[in-house]
């Protein structure tokens, strides 16, 4: 037998936890009931010390110490650096205790992780942006970077909807940006009362007065798969090309760095491969169930 | 001089020497063990906790022991537990968080007081779920901290196999029987008429050290072709096959196939051929805080694809169906495993087929799959769908 190359020992990957599964202690700065079970906090690092840089689109994994870990997306802006911004909407014990933080409560933090939305696809492009319900969070510092940057865009068209006018997110800001001359943000809700000025209906539906030159656009897309699928369907009818379309997905994540398997979608760890992916490459496995 | 690449033979009587060399040289030595009627691995403090003797009949859903009249120290194949239960222990502490005041927090790693493992007795298909399972959580971006310590310094004393099992398949796989690389030394036993030896292969100078007080000669060109004539026994005696051709795209253009409904009817979901495969690595945290949540732990424990908990979302499981579960384990061992880390996820020893308690043989399962492919793909077809 010859003698053996390979050798049977994985190199040093050096001490300690690791460098991404210990957590960062982080105090809640402010807190912002966005809608009935919708908080946003702002987090700021209870140590001295930077905050990491992150992408639009990437996430961070969040827990009050002791109640359960949870991943959720970074809804900052990138232009703002040194702080955490989270919307958390509370639907088990760990996002309830989350999203309950006072200010001065304390939070722990690792990340950011995963790949965001490709940003620099967008320069020279129309854009779409759709979201849906709790999917504005994870766009929203997309539409941030976006207009900041507005010169290096063509069209920007945000459709937005959500269940109530109640469940609207970010209502103050949202009031600002559809006051804005050079973006267009259509609105919509499932269901709505006399009070309601805007329009009933499903985002698919404002997909057609959405105006951008369909052979020169991104979109991206973040909502329900229900909702990205029957989206991304109706950019594709109105001739915006398959990989030009781009969606946030989801999966319960407990590692974010492609370890637990918890993530997986086919070939995708979605942790690590995404959560932000070409629908080129999910619409085939966005269409089988129990995938 | 005992170099990496040079094969010795010492004498079955020896082989307590051989323990003490691993034990000098600071290895816990940990190896297969009688216990409860089966083959599991523990801890190795003398020859007498070696299987001496006894051999294992496996087939689908069943598994007993039984004597054979050679004195083999290793005359059987894969039992119910892998190395995995070592470098990825069932239930691992991540780290244990303080309060500091109301301010801030602390995170200190559990104690790294562990003595270096000696994995005594590991198969070829073994050596190959471990480097799979290196690849998993060291080969990626962001390594494993408690996982490559314990690997960094793991010494691998394989076996070669003389005989296979009725589940075993490696040599489908490409990963077996012949131990031929990821080893520090690698054990052929040779029992003839008259004969009990051990011929070792050196693999790296950790293995040499091991070996300096063995009383031990070269090996001969006989006592070479000897062990490779166990090994081919070991081949041609292979209890399974399966054919990989292609099977990656086979499956993922199956995912539709009535056979996930079909075995998906037969399977518990009891997520026995998770907990038993050798390379199955997800895994569920959690966190057990005391009752003031000052000082919380954060721990990590094997959890299972088949367990509906495991794909949990707000609005209820992904995978609710037990075929949608089993397809996600067989197309992530077979198929998709390739697309994330780069190999397949299976390496043929059979131990998802021996504890399935129902039976649920894979290699009869893709056979199932690869029958209903070609009936629904002519074969002048071209390329599928």
């Amino acid at each position: 037998m010859s003698t053996v190359r390979d050798g049977p020992r994985p190199v040093d990957p050096g001490p300690g936890i690791g460098p991404t599964l210990a957590p960062e202690p982080y105090t809640v700065w402010s807190r912002t009931q966005d809608t009935r079970d919708t908080a946003t906090l702002v987090l700021a690092p209870s140590r001295t010390g930077s905050v990491p840089a992150f992408e639009p689109g990437q996430f961070n994994m969040l827990s009050v110490p002791g109640r359960g870990e949870v991943a959720i997306s970074i809804s900052g802006d990138p232009g703002r650096p040194g702080e955490w911004v989270h919307t958390v909407r509370s639907l088990g014990l760990a996002t309830q205790a989350i999203a309950g933080a006072t200010p001065g409560s304390l939070l722990a933090v690792r990340g950011p992780y995963g790949r965001g939305w490709p940003v620099d696809r967008a320069w020279g492009k129309d854009v779409v942006i759709v979201a849906g319900g709790v999917g504005l969070a994870p766009v929203r510092p997309l539409i941030l970077e976006l207009l900041r940057h507005r010169d290096r865009v063509g069209r920007l068209e945000v459709i937005y909807g959500a269940r109530t006018p109640d469940d609207l997110l970010y209502a103050p800001e949202l009031a600002g940006w559809r006051h804005r001359t050079d973006a267009r943000f259509q609105v919509t809700v499932d269901a709505a009362g006399r009070e309601w000025y805007g329009d009933v209906g499903l985002v698919t539906q404002r997909v057609p007065d959405a105006r951008f030159d369909a052979a020169n656009t991104v979109a991206f897309l973040c909502g329900p798969e229900i909702m990205m699928r029957l989206t991304a369907e109706a950019l594709e009818s109105r001739g915006v090309p398959r990989p030009a379309i781009w969606v946030s997905l989801e999966r319960t994540m407990q590692c974010g760095i492609g370890l637990c398997g918890h993530c997986q979608l086919g070939p995708y760890l979605l942790c690590r491969d995404g959560p932000v992916l070409p629908y080129a490459d999910v619409a085939p496995l966005l269409r089988i169930r129990g995938l | 001089m005992i170099e990496p690449g040079s094969s010795w033979v010492f004498p079955r009587a020896e082989f307590p020497s051989l323990l003490a060399g691993l034990e000098r040289a600071g290895y816990r030595v940990v190896g297969p063990t009688v216990r409860d009627g089966a083959i599991v691995y523990g801890t190795i403090r003398s020859v007498g906790d070696l299987p001496e003797g006894w051999t294992d009949r496996q087939e689908a859903g069943t598994y007993r022991l039984a004597k054979r009249d050679d004195g083999a120290l290793f005359g059987y194949n894969v039992g119910p537990h892998s190395w995995k239960k070592y470098l990825f222990p069932p239930r691992e502490q991540l780290f244990t968080l303080r309060r500091d005041g109301s301010a801030s927090f602390e995170v200190t790693p559990p104690p790294d007081d562990e003595p270096p493992l000696a994995f005594l007795g590991i198969r070829a298909c073994e050596i190959a779920a471990m480097r799979i399972q290196d690849r998993v959580f060291v080969g990626g971006g962001t390594p494993d901290a408690g996982y490559a310590r314990r690997a960094r310094s793991r010494l691998v004393v394989a076996v070669q196999c003389g005989q296979a099992g009725g589940t075993c398949f490696c040599v489908s796989m490409g990963t077996g029987p012949a131990v031929r690389a990821g080893y520090d030394l690698s054990l052929t036993e040779l029992i003839e008429p008259g004969r009990h030896d051990f011929l070792v292969q050196v693999g790296t100078p950790e293995g040499a050290g091991v070996l300096a007080d063995v009383p031990m000669r070269p090996a001969t060109p006989a006592d070479l072709s000897a062990g490779e004539a166990r090994v081919a026994r070991a081949a041609q005696s292979m209890g399974r096959t399966m054919d990989t051709t292609g099977v990656h795209e086979v499956l993922l253009r199956n995912l539709e196939s009535p056979v996930w409904e079909d075995v998906g009817r037969r399977c518990l979901a009891c997520t026995n051929c998770t907990l038993a495969c050798p390379t199955c690595f997800c895994h569920s945290t959690e966190e057990v805080p005391d009752l003031s949540a000052e000082r919380v732990e954060r721990w990590r424990r094997w959890d299972s694809c088949f367990n509906l908990s495991f794909s949990e979302l707000h609005n209820g499981s992904v995978r609710a169906t037990v075929p949608a579960r089993y397809r996600q384990w067989l197309t992530h061992k077979l198929a998709t495993w390739f697309d994330q880390f780069g190999s397949s996820g299976c390496v043929g020893c059979g131990r998802c087929v021996t504890w399935c308690p129902v039976g649920i043989d894979l290699t009869a399962e893709v056979r199932a799959i690869r029958a209903a492919d070609a009936r629904a793909v002519p074969p002048e077809g071209g390329p599928a769908p």
